[in-house]
């Protein structure tokens, strides 16, 4: 087990080099740091000290990948790539236009998210299994087919229409809950409420529907029919035979995102004001704060793949058939 | 006379490549017995026909609005218009120029907020300049006049539906055991719709006017191109590579395998939202930093949306490519496929007259089922900020500049509700039409 994790964790290296390259050509080759000085700046007639000083603050001033006038080790490390993306492997990302660490900023922003990221997966996960399950049940009914098209018809409608008419409705109309706003400890329950349920309404048509047909993947397999045939009830068919198997692939799949939820969700966060790395990714989009963006992707496929790791090592974990070696 | 200047933007031709590939797939795919009898199974289901009917209301719309122009400006000199229109804004013209002042509620004859008035002292509603402007003063004969143009609309909407159903008895003879009913009812329904919109458009803003007192009918029916090519745009797009790195995959093994797959593992291991996010932050600047390149405003933003549509595609082909490698790494070993390698036909060949075909129920599921998605993403996308163009009129552009003024009390919810009830009809009929779709062509789908 330990010798399969540390050959799957050299596995990731070279995909982790693969993004930080992406990443790396898309700011830096794609668009030279003067272009992104002169757009930063915003005027057509910016002045070369202009640019040479925006730079100079944010360390671009470099050449890409070799230095030929410095000495040693320098010559390779006192370069835009080394400075800007060698360093992301040690969790170094620089600082943000305003100024400030990002790494702490990350830190700090990481509570937040996940504040409203876990109660969203673990209840989105639950109502959807058994919402699922409901429709399993009533299978070939009127009651099934009524439950499919509303999980189309939920699926169909945008997220934003769900978080604009929440808030319209709960907040505006009802005054049941804060319209958006976050506080730190307990009384953040308050304000975290109704963007766990509008995600959860949100996500539950097409994840129902999804869980739908792997059970019913599941309701073909010969066991089931063995089970029916020695005398089982259909609910004890479901719960115990079907529901255990198809809690496999449903499991496995949901875990690759349980890494993820660090980053929090854009849109809700931004909507509902809660400080997370969603909202913080959001305003570095539109203060165009290309080192935050660039920290952010690193992170994201960092977790990413940590989640594809994970996935492997729960199947191990709930599926006895599966040996890695 | 009116002389215009033709204008193909990119995005037009893509599109209309992409129809004339439909249709050349079409036809291929009627001389094919395994896919014949898949699309028959589409047409026999009521929901098929139905949805597909839909679905060509709103292709013609975006046909309509992709053949663009520049109308020739008055004088000796050949000069022309910077403003690129289209066939759609000729056909709404009346819609288009007729703006107001500002907010005015749908069917309205006021504006939406009070205003100090010339005449007289007090503050009151002034009256559009447009809407219901025929009435006079003679406001009692309001509510009378919508219902008496609604029910002519519906008349005429009656009327178109049976001149279709006259014209279309051929078709309905040729086929017999499709569900010309449904598509009949559909047809019905949206001449009546139709109908009854297009005879108060004459004298009213249907659906109400936007800040800038522009109809929001009219803004909708422009969001509906975008949507359209959106969706559709993306799959082409990465398309050929990823049906070429996916056979490539499949069929080849050894490293060659192993760097395609390192490659899409890679594209795929960045959230998609960011990548997008940093690849349109890096477009803008080369965009905004090359203005040399486009001679109108239109031609910047398509450019713009091309990009993104390739952004799109790149973060999304890789999901295709993965199953592509699959389904042919079973292909390969299978007896036909190893029997043309017995005797000797190519590898090249191999791969498109044997494993390709057998393939393409893959492609055109993957195709209609992320139609929906794409569609729903440009709106979140263009909230982010990471969408297209502001100036080009979208549902993603209406619903951010409208979502300000649901804080205004009364509220304006027009713009709001007409961009999410075209976007919900648009794509619950692509996702209807895709189960269809995905029901008849793949073999794995269980049946009940």
């Amino acid at each position: 087990m330990l010798a399969y994790l540390i050959r799957r964790l050299f596995y990731a290296l070279p995909i982790l080099i693969g993004v930080n390259i992406i990443t790396f050509a898309l700011f830096f080759v794609v668009n030279t740091p003067d272009d992104m000085a002169r757009m930063h700046l915003g005027a057509k007639r910016v002045t070369a000290e202009a640019i040479e000083k925006w730079k100079g603050e944010r360390g671009y001033d470099k050449p890409l990948f070799w230095r030929s006038d410095a000495t040693g080790a320098d010559k390779l490390t006192d370069t835009i790539f080394f400075g800007k993306s060698v360093k992301m492997f040690a969790l170094d990302f620089g600082r943000a236009d305003d100024g400030r660490d990002i790494a702490r900023e990350i830190r700090a922003r990481m509570g937040p998210s996940l504040a409203v990221a876990v109660p969203v997966f673990v209840l989105g996960l639950f109502s959807a299994i058994s919402f699922a399950l409901l429709l399993v049940y009533f299978r070939a009914t009127y009651l099934d087919f009524a439950g499919v098209v509303l999980c189309v018809a939920m699926m169909s409608i945008s997220s934003l229409f769900y978080i604009i008419g929440g808030q319209w409705l709960v907040s505006k109309i009802w005054h049941l809950a804060p319209i958006s706003g976050y506080a730190e400890g307990l009384s953040a329950a308050r304000f975290v409420i109704l963007p766990v349920l509008i995600s959860l309404i949100a996500g539950i048509g097409s994840s129902a529907r999804w869980y739908r047909t792997i059970f019913l993947e599941e309701y073909t397999r010969d066991y089931v029919r063995t089970a029916r045939a020695k005398g089982l009830p259909e609910r004890l068919v479901l719960f115990r035979h079907v529901l255990r198997n198809a809690l496999i692939p449903i499991l496995t799949g949901a875990v690759v995102l349980i890494p993820t939820l660090f980053m929090g969700s854009l849109l809700i966060e931004a909507f509902f004001g809660i400080p997370g790395l969603g909202s913080y990714t959001i305003d570095a989009i539109n203060a165009q704060d290309f080192a935050v963006v660039r920290a952010m992707v690193f992170i994201g496929s960092a977790l990413y793949i940590v989640g594809l790791l994970l996935t492997d090592i729960s199947y191990t974990l709930v599926d006895p058939r599966i040996r890695l070696q | 006379m009116l002389q215009i200047k033709f204008v193909l933007l990119w995005s037009d031709l893509l599109f209309f490549v992409l129809i004339a590939a439909v249709v050349v797939g079409g036809v291929w795919a009627g001389r094919v017995e395994h896919l014949r009898l898949a699309w028959r199974q589409v047409g026999q289901s009521r929901v098929g026909m139905a949805t597909a009917t839909v679905l060509i209301a709103f292709v013609l719309v975006a046909l309509l609005d992709s053949l663009h122009y520049r109308e020739r400006l008055p004088g000796d000199q050949e000069n022309y218009a910077v403003e690129v229109r289209s066939a759609l804004d000729a056909t709404l013209t009346g819609l288009r120029t007729r703006a107001e002042k500002t907010y005015s509620a749908p069917l309205a004859t006021h504006l939406f907020a009070k205003e100090s008035l010339d005449t007289d002292l007090g503050r009151s509603f002034p009256r559009l300049k447009h809407g219901g402007a025929h009435l006079g003063d003679d406001l009692a004969a309001h509510d009378s006049d919508i219902a008496a143009k609604a029910v002519k609309g519906l008349g005429l909407g009656l009327l178109g539906t049976l001149v279709f159903g006259l014209v279309s008895l051929p078709l309905r003879r040729a086929a017999p055991h499709l569900a010309w009913n449904a598509q009949l009812l559909t047809v019905l329904v949206l001449c009546l719709l139709a109908g009854a919109v297009a005879v108060l458009a004459g004298d009213y803003h249907v659906l109400g006017t936007d800040k800038v007192g522009q109809d929001v009918l009219y803004l909708t029916l422009k969001s509906v191109r975008t949507a359209i090519l959106i969706g559709t745009l993306t799959t082409l797009i990465m398309l050929p590579a990823a049906v070429f790195l996916g056979l490539l995959a499949g069929y080849a093994g050894g490293w060659i395998d192993d760097v395609i797959q390192y490659l899409y593992t890679t594209l795929n291991s960045i959230p998609g939202v960011l990548l997008i996010a940093a690849s349109v932050l890096m477009m803008q600047v080369v965009i905004d930093t090359h203005p040399e390149w486009f001679a109108t405003t239109a031609e910047r933003a398509d450019a713009r949306f091309l990009a993104l549509c390739a952004i799109l595609g790149i973060t999304s082909w890789t999901g295709l490519c993965r199953l592509l490698r699959g389904e042919v790494l079973k292909l390969r070993e299978l007896e036909y496929v190893q029997a043309a390698r017995a005797l000797g036909v190519s590898s090249a060949r191999i791969l498109w007259r044997h494993v390709l075909p057998n393939v393409m129920h893959i492609v055109m599921i993957a195709i209609v089922m992320d139609f929906s998605g794409l569609v729903l993403a440009e709106a979140v996308l263009s909230y982010v900020g990471i969408g297209v163009d502001p100036n080009t009129i979208s549902f993603g552009t209406m619903i951010n500049t409208a979502r300000m003024e649901l804080a205004r009390d009364p509220m304006v919810w027009w713009s709001l509700v007409a961009a999410f009830a075209f976007m919900f009809v648009l794509v619950l009929a692509a996702n209807l039409f895709a189960d269809v779709m995905r029901d008849a062509f793949d073999p794995r789908v269980v049946k009940l």
